[in-house]
């Protein structure tokens, strides 16, 4: 009688029965992330374009139209009223009406046709730090590319000439850039969640404390509680990427069964945080609570939304410690940029790494605080 | 190998000097009893005094921080799946998984003891016959009353037929007609040779028991049958005689009684008051005096103490050596 799996089989069918029986549950947990891919495919759009300009042209004439038709052309700023005096300006910044405010002064004409400097004068508001580092960025590069014509006056070639090229996302959409990493967060959501959740519900009903004292092996009742969640946390990840490739057309470059096998690792770490938070929490409510707490660090710290070279050094090394942002690289990895093994053997290992870790510090944690409580 | 006769003389329980600690807290000190095959056994005691933590050891749940344990001639410490193998438990609150039906949910316990398809069904069947569930068993167990629920907790925690059965406050919470149902069920079983090993706060459930023990802040402080417990002389003291007076006027005779000299204790029980009195005190002396009062007597008479008395009587003594062992 050493067979350390004891029970597996039983709580296994039992727990595939409690999945059945909830199904509300089940639908909940499958059609959220499916919610929060079309907020994030179709609503968000990390690109800045037309931006709400106002413009205060006191010169009016044809250079200055010409460097407006300029800005409007550029698609970062959209001219959305043109104001007579320097107050209407700043008050239509202030009021939040427009985030840019162009002021071409008086001479402006003139002091071009007389080559000397003009200047105009450019408002940004600050409060959105994206925003404004586009205006910024794209008001000089006019500004410079303006001068130049007039020094060169068409008359040869630029001297360097860059040409920059953008790799795997030439168009630089949202859906590409956003739904891979939103994998990674819903695996760790649906999966953290269900685990935890299903063992707090015993532990909430007394039937965990009645297991214990059947003949039941620890590792046959975890592993009988935790395989149908890994099965649907799988289920969640063809989902994800059957959406991803045929609603929002994003092209998967990499091998997709490289990209399940690497997702195994995964899984297996988020599991373990939902054992983890269940041999802390009581009650459904609690471990609702404690689940959050892996999803914020995942969400801002892994490279998801904002990119990791903004974290502060300090933190910085927290992200290594973070589950999502290994396997964020490894879906956008084969996805976006076709990546193989060779590339991402190392996120691989570190998964593996982090989930054993994980999966010995819950099981000890679940043996001492609930077993043996 | 056991000899049969060394099987038979075998105890169903029996625990030597268990101790359990909790860092510096002793939740179970010194504890020795044994339980013989097919008693009822009664373990008592108020909330937080070491019942469930004794119930754990038992169940190899929780490891000994000193002392011996067999149960079922298993010993605990070294093969506490062999035990498991051979008792059954049911928790006060039942333990059933509310959103499965009663068939599923006895399935379950009956696969998680490994019973092979022919005697899973065997025994489901017996189950059902035997605790009446037939007409519930496409229910879920959450519809359940709280009586039906009870039942069906047993019947999980008997279909590998254990000779051991631990039943956890079986009746919290329950109408009296299913805890009248259910202590008949436990005599018939016990009929069988089935033994148990019951937690009870309900001291008429208690003197139903074969064998009752009462455990005070990790002390075991009463161990033996009830009748055997009444006559502790402790609980009796020589020269003394244990009284019942009906009157309808108990809280202002209370009061004069406790007066009386002769009276040593007493105390209110519904309409009447129970007290303990010298036994040369003459019971129509007695009346006289509360008479004197104003107090209308209906009925004096004899009384056999009580097992909640007998409680009473050793929680006070053991009290009492606690703090002249503290001073």
């Amino acid at each position: 009688m050493t067979n350390i799996f004891r029970g597996f089989g039983a709580v296994f069918y039992k727990e595939a029965l409690h999945v059945r029986r909830d199904a509300g549950t089940l639908f909940f947990s499958l059609t959220m992330p499916l919610l929060q891919m079309f907020l994030l495919g179709f609503a968000i759009d990390t690109n800045i374009r037309q931006i709400n300009t106002v413009v205060y042209n006191a010169d009016g004439r044809r250079e200055s139209r010409e460097l407006l038709d300029r800005l409007t052309n550029s698609d970062t700023f959209h001219i959305i009223r043109f104001v007579e005096n320097d107050h209407d300006l700043n008050d239509m910044i202030i009021g939040g009406k427009a985030r840019v405010g162009v002021k071409i002064p008086v001479d402006y004409s003139d002091r071009l046709l007389h080559n000397m400097s003009a200047q105009v004068l450019v408002l940004i508001d600050g409060s959105d730090s994206s925003v404004a580092g586009q205006a910024i960025n794209v008001t000089t590069a006019i500004g410079l590319d303006e001068s130049l014509r007039r020094v060169l006056q068409d008359r040869a070639a630029l001297a360097v000439d860059m040409r920059p090229k953008l790799l795997f996302n030439p168009d630089s959409r949202s859906p590409n850039f956003f739904l891979p990493g939103l994998t990674a967060i819903m695996l760790l959501n649906v999966t953290t969640f269900l685990t935890a959740f299903s063992i707090v519900r015993e532990k909430e009903r007394g039937t965990l404390e009645q297991l214990f004292v059947t003949p039941v092996r620890p590792f046959g009742l975890l592993l009988g509680k935790l395989l149908p969640y890994l099965g649907i946390g799988f289920f969640e990840l063809c989902l994800i990427l059957f959406f991803m490739r045929f609603v929002f057309l994003v092209p998967i470059h990499g091998n997709v069964l490289l990209l399940a096998f690497l997702s195994l690792p995964y899984l297996f770490a988020a599991l373990s945080l939902g054992i983890l938070i269940s041999s802390k929490a009581n009650s459904q409510a609690e471990a609702m609570q404690l689940a959050f707490l892996p999803i914020l660090p995942s969400v801002f710290f892994s490279g998801y939304i904002f990119p990791r070279e903004t974290i502060p050094a300090i933190l910085y090394p927290l992200s290594y410690l973070i589950p999502a942002t290994y396997f964020i690289n490894i879906t956008r990895g084969i996805i976006l940029r076709g990546a193989t093994i060779t590339h991402l053997w190392k996120d691989g290992l570190a998964l593996c790494l982090i989930g054993a870790f994980l999966l010995i510090i819950a099981a000890r944690r679940f043996h001492d605080k609930v077993i043996m409580a | 190998m056991a000899t049969p006769t060394q099987i038979l003389s075998e105890p169903a329980i029996s625990a030597e000097r268990l101790v359990r600690r909790f860092g510096n807290f002793t939740a179970v000190n010194d504890v020795s009893f044994r339980v013989e095959k097919g008693e009822i056994f009664g373990f008592l005691g108020p909330n937080g005094s070491g019942k469930t933590t004794v119930i754990k050891m038992l169940t190899g749940l929780l490891p000994l921080s000193g002392g011996n344990a067999r149960v079922e001639g298993i010993d605990v410490r070294t093969d506490s799946e062999a035990v498991r193998e051979r008792i059954g438990y049911m928790s006060q609150n039942f333990s059933l998984y509310y959103d499965l039906t009663v068939a599923e949910n006895l399935q379950f316990y009956g696969r998680i003891y490994s019973l092979e398809p022919a005697r899973l069904k065997r025994r489901i069947d017996e189950i059902v016959q035997l605790n009446g569930l037939a007409p519930y068993l496409n229910r879920l167990s959450s519809q359940l009353s709280g009586g039906w629920k009870q039942r069906l907790a047993l019947g999980c925690a008997m279909l590998h037929e254990p000779k051991l059965l631990f039943l956890d406050e079986p009746t919290a919470g329950i109408d009296p007609v299913a805890r009248r149902q259910l202590w008949d069920l436990l005599f018939e079983l016990s009929g069988h040779g089935i033994t148990f090993f019951v937690t009870t706060h309900y001291m008429d459930e208690a003197e139903r028991c074969s064998h009752v023990a009462y455990i005070y802040y990790g002390k075991l402080i009463a161990d033996g049958t009830p009748n055997s417990l009444r006559e502790l002389p402790e609980v009796q003291p020589h020269g003394t005689l244990r009284v019942e007076i009906t009157t309808p006027e108990v809280t202002r005779a209370l009061r004069f009684a406790r007066q009386i000299s002769g009276i040593r204790s007493a105390t209110i029980f519904g309409q009447s008051i129970h007290a303990l009195i010298d036994d040369h005190f003459n019971l129509d002396e007695l009346r006289e005096q509360l008479l004197k009062d104003g107090i209308a007597v209906a009925e004096i008479r004899p009384l056999a103490p009580s097992l909640e008395d007998v409680f009473v009587e050793l929680t006070y003594k053991h009290q009492a050596l606690l703090e002249a062992a503290s001073d």
